[in-house]
């Protein structure tokens, strides 16, 4: 056998924190690849598969270092070789293909002197045959207009084509192993299936080495043979792809993948109780990273680090294998049908067009309008009905969204709610009683809620503003807020900062639902979060519509969530609805080509 | 592109417009008028209607006002109380010297700052620094007459090597003006490297940061490469408007510093204009200061579209 290409033995990665104790970013990691081979390596946010990646270039984020361990490229460990020897191998020997291409390149160098960089430093040929090689490397990665493409500056691209362009300058240095960071998470579904193809083909023509980071493993299963889960800075299951993704093993492996929606399932998506371990008790002598999640640790678990054990193909952390196997312990729970929706409509919208500016003087004395970002959508929600908003970006989804909301500019158009509350303008000139109605949950709760307020004042505000009760009638209502969306009460006194992602998500929904609202708008809430978490946060929204009849419109780019989720469906491109319906007859028989491309793209 | 700096042309001319009337009215709401000002205890008179026929006064302020606007327009600055010279005569050298002076320093303070401000920020939180950044602002703390006479007492008085103070007629030539002003450019660029230094060193730390430099370190690029192709151009966009300022503010004529070195500039000029109750001279000093202002503004407006690529193809929305 030959010598693999990347081999890392006992990798950890981190930095020494208080009282000289090692925090573990990664811990105890060991990989091989040979050339050609291609591994994914899937984990949730947080759980150390950056840091893994960048290490192989010998890249360590600021703060952290190697703690233990050995990397070989080639026989070479990035750390220990010479500057020289390390910028030749950086984009030489591996090359990275960056998360997002749109940062990733420079703003102010065209895309020419971007690509020359690296064949100044990586290829022999002349200066003169540059141009054609990168025309070549535009045609290899099926950029239009290659010629063009090399004079424009970086914003001028589309996200696809940002991508294409990093995807193409990895590929200049010939490298024999790419290393990829989640180069398809910013980009539009219809946008990734063509970027993920293109991957798949690289691969076979080329016969590049891959190491493909994703948060999403059904991604992953699109290019890699090889899979490997990571979970709190350890790899717990690594295997062939087959294999693992028909009968994975290890209990987290296995909860991943029933938190995942998936379109025609009639289950919910299972969620993955509590949250992953901070980098901080990663120690070296603790049990089992995942014990405090796993409905089959022992007290062995959570002692002793159970080490690797090979099984078939494949191998698994974990003490508790059979029982494991038998896979017991994962019951979804069946999808809830539409609880009995009469036909009371909440909210009536008919003929709304958007624009994002009044027409200037100039334009309305020739009678001209600004182009409208929506145009002519009619839709209405029943009471206690859940309808998704679905589109790629661009698509105006959120538009409509912030517009009912009233933070929306110009419009024409009717939104009415109950029959008698006017939506129409924007919110300073509503009355306090139909904003109350209309609560709006945003898609990301770092930004949502307020870092300098606990959680306590911010759920009381809501309460001061509509109703008006008694000090201790206030505490007790906000503890039932923080119980309504599973929170412990004890969290009143905490800041946003202390909380989880998810956590902070349960608050904003609270916030959203102290007003009594009749109508949630949630702007894409789940994105921003891991799917073992989102499937929790679907299953609240679930039993808050079963609890109290609110309505839910849910703006969503993921059309899985929305088949979960929902009763009934618009489809919008470019500002129009091209489909509107309930959502089983929508997604098992769409009748629009748009509708059918978009669920053709799920993977 | 070309809409927009159309647009910002017509803006510039617009802003001088208002800033003329406000000069005008400013000085016409002034009790008295200019000859009264001028003349004081002896504005009585023959003397006083004398002077006020030779400038013009009796007629109606619109009048006056239009006259001396046409006159700007054609590049006549009128004519001032008390000295007998025409007005682009006064102002012409001695403005001259304050963009000497003034330019010199920002071709030697600009330059330094931006490296320091780069040098800093590559050795964020480490002696380098440190040590930059408290030189920097001690020297932007002290102000700039007593840096002057530090500057003057160490190297004339006991190095003995520069002379102290500027002793040059105002239409001294160019060369002469040069190898006089070693120590006030001195003097202004300890004061102005400090904000453009700290400016340049928080945006560098940001750019050095971002994505598209660690991606250029893992395509291989060496360190001076990515530094000065990849970070400092981005670093810079936003620190432009900043130097404009600092130059606006050097062009002014540094009037304390012009002082203390004894230097025939703009500044020592427009103190002695309203000392003596010069007004036509005050009016025609404010406004040029005025036109400079908007004037480096609108080249770092254009400056900044020029360096930006982003800007630059969305300019026509701007």
């Amino acid at each position: 056998m030959t010598a693999p290409l990347l081999s890392i033995e006992n990798l950890s990665i981190g930095f020494t924190g208080l009282n000289d104790q090692p925090v573990f970013i990664v811990r105890d990691v060991n990989l091989t690849l040979a050339a050609g081979e291609t591994l994914g390596l899937v984990g949730e946010s947080g759980c150390g598969k950056s840091s893994l990646l960048l290490a192989m270039m010998g890249y360590y984020k600021q703060g952290l270092g190697r703690l233990r361990g050995g990397i070989a490229y080639d026989g070479q460990d990035p750390g220990l070789v010479s500057p020289q020897q390390l910028q030749a191998l950086r984009g030489g020997g591996m090359a990275l293909i960056p998360q997002n291409a749109g940062q990733a390149l420079t703003p102010t160098l065209r895309i020419k002197a971007q690509m020359v960089e690296v064949l100044r430093l990586h290829s022999d040929l002349a200066p003169g045959a540059w141009q054609a090689r990168c025309l070549a490397l535009f045609e290899r990665v099926k950029l239009p207009d290659p010629e063009q493409m090399l004079n424009r500056y970086p914003h001028e691209l589309s996200g696809g084509q940002q991508q294409r362009v990093a995807i193409a300058m990895a590929l200049a240095g010939e490298p024999d192993l790419l290393l990829l960071d989640e180069p398809t998470t910013g980009l539009d579904v219809t946008t990734q299936v063509g970027v993920l193809a293109l991957l798949q083909e690289i691969c076979q023509d080329l016969n590049t080495a891959m190491v493909y980071v994703s948060h999403d493993i059904q991604v992953i299963s699109q290019v890699c043979n090889q899979i490997a889960i990571m979970y709190a800075g350890e790899i717990v299951e690594m295997g062939p792809r087959a294999d693992l993704l028909t009968q994975p093993v290890h209990p987290y492996t296995q909860g991943l993948l029933a938190s995942i929606p998936r379109l025609n399932q009639q289950t919910l998506p299972h969620p993955i109780a509590g949250e992953m371990l901070q980098p901080v008790h990663r120690g070296s002598n603790v049990g089992c990273g995942y014990a405090g999640r796993c409905p089959l640790a022992t007290d062995q678990c959570r002692a002793t680090a159970p080490l690797a054990q090979p099984i078939a193909d494949r191998w698994v952390k974990c003490h508790e294998v059979t029982a494991a196997m038998a896979g017991e312990f994962i019951r979804p729970a069946q999808k809830l049908l539409a609880a009995n929706l009469g036909d009371r409509e909440l909210l009536s919208v008919a003929d709304l067009s958007i624009r994002y500016q009044a027409p200037t003087w100039l334009q309305s004395l020739r009678g001209q309008q600004p182009p409208a970002i929506v145009r002519a959508v009619s839709f209405g929600i029943q009471k206690g009905e859940i309808v998704g908003l679905v589109g790629e970006s661009g698509s105006g989804k959120s538009t409509i969204l912030k517009t009912i909301a009233g933070l929306q500019g110009s419009l024409s158009g009717r939104i009415t709610l109950s029959g008698t509350d006017d939506l129409t303008g924007p919110v300073e000139s509503r009355p306090r009683g139909s904003l109350r109605k209309v609560q709006l949950v945003f898609q990301n709760p770092d930004a949502s809620l307020n870092p300098r307020k606990t959680i306590g004042e911010i759920l009381r505000r809501p309460l001061e503003l509509y109703f008006d009760l008694a000090t201790g009638v206030m505490d007790q209502a906000v503890d039932a807020l923080l119980q309504r969306v599973n929170l412990p009460e004890s969290y009143k006194g905490r800041f946003p900062g202390q909380l989880s992602g998810g956590e902070k998500q349960r608050v904003a929904i609270a916030r959203a639902l102290a007003a009594k609202p009749e109508l949630i708008l949630c702007d894409e809430i789940t994105s921003a979060l891991d799917v073992s978490v989102q499937a929790a946060i679907l299953k609240l929204l679930l039993d808050l519509r079963a609890d109290s009849g609110v309505s839910l419109l849910f703006v969503s780019h993921d059309l899985a969530v929305v088949e979960t989720l929902c009763d009934s469906v618009l489809v919008l491109e470019g500002g129009e609805v091209r489909e509107a319906g309930l959502c089983a007859e929508v997604f098992k028989n769409p009748q629009h080509a748009y509708t059918q491309a978009l669920l053709a793209s799920v993977l | 592109m070309l809409r927009l700096i159309a647009r910002r042309l017509i803006f510039a001319v617009v802003t001088l417009w208002v800033v003329s009337m406000v000069v005008f009215s400013a000085i016409e709401l002034l009790p008295g008028d200019a000859c009264q000002a001028f003349l004081g205890q002896m504005a009585q008179g023959k003397r006083l209607e004398n002077c006020r026929a030779e400038h013009n006064l009796n007629a109606p302020a619109y009048a006056r006002y239009s006259d001396w606007a046409l006159g700007l327009a054609s590049g006549d600055l009128g004519k001032s109380i008390k000295r007998s010279k025409p007005l682009e005569e006064i102002i012409g050298p001695r403005f001259r010297n304050t963009v000497i002076l003034g330019l010199t320093a920002a071709l030697v303070g600009i330059p330094l700052a931006i490296v320091l401000g780069a040098l800093a920020a590559l050795y964020r939180d480490r002696r380098a620094d440190l040590w930059i950044s408290f030189i920097a602002i001690f020297c932007m703390t002290v102000p700039e007459f007593i840096t002057g006479t530090l500057l003057i007492s160490f190297f004339s008085v006991w190095l003995g090597w520069l002379p102290g103070i500027v002793i040059m007629r105002a239409d001294a030539p160019i060369l002469e003006v040069l190898s006089k002003i070693v120590l006030p450019v001195m003097t202004l660029t300890l004061v102005m490297v400090a904000h453009i230094m700290r400016m340049v060193r928080t945006s560098m730390i940001d750019v050095l940061a971002s994505d598209f430099v660690m991606m250029s370190q893992l395509k291989g690029v060496s360190r001076v490469r990515q530094v000065v192709m990849h970070a400092l151009p981005n670093a810079l966009l936003p620190t432009i408007n900043l130097i404009a300022l600092n130059i606006a503010w050097l062009m002014g004529g540094v009037l304390v510093v012009e002082v203390v070195f004894n230097y025939p500039g703009i500044g020592r000029l427009s103190v002695n204009a309203i000392s003596d109750r010069d007004f036509p001279l005050v009016q025609a000093i404010a406004l040029l200061m005025a036109s400079l202002y908007v004037a480096l503004n609108l080249i770092a407006d254009l400056l900044a579209l020029v360096l930006n690529p982003k800007l630059r193809t969305r300019g026509a929305g701007l």
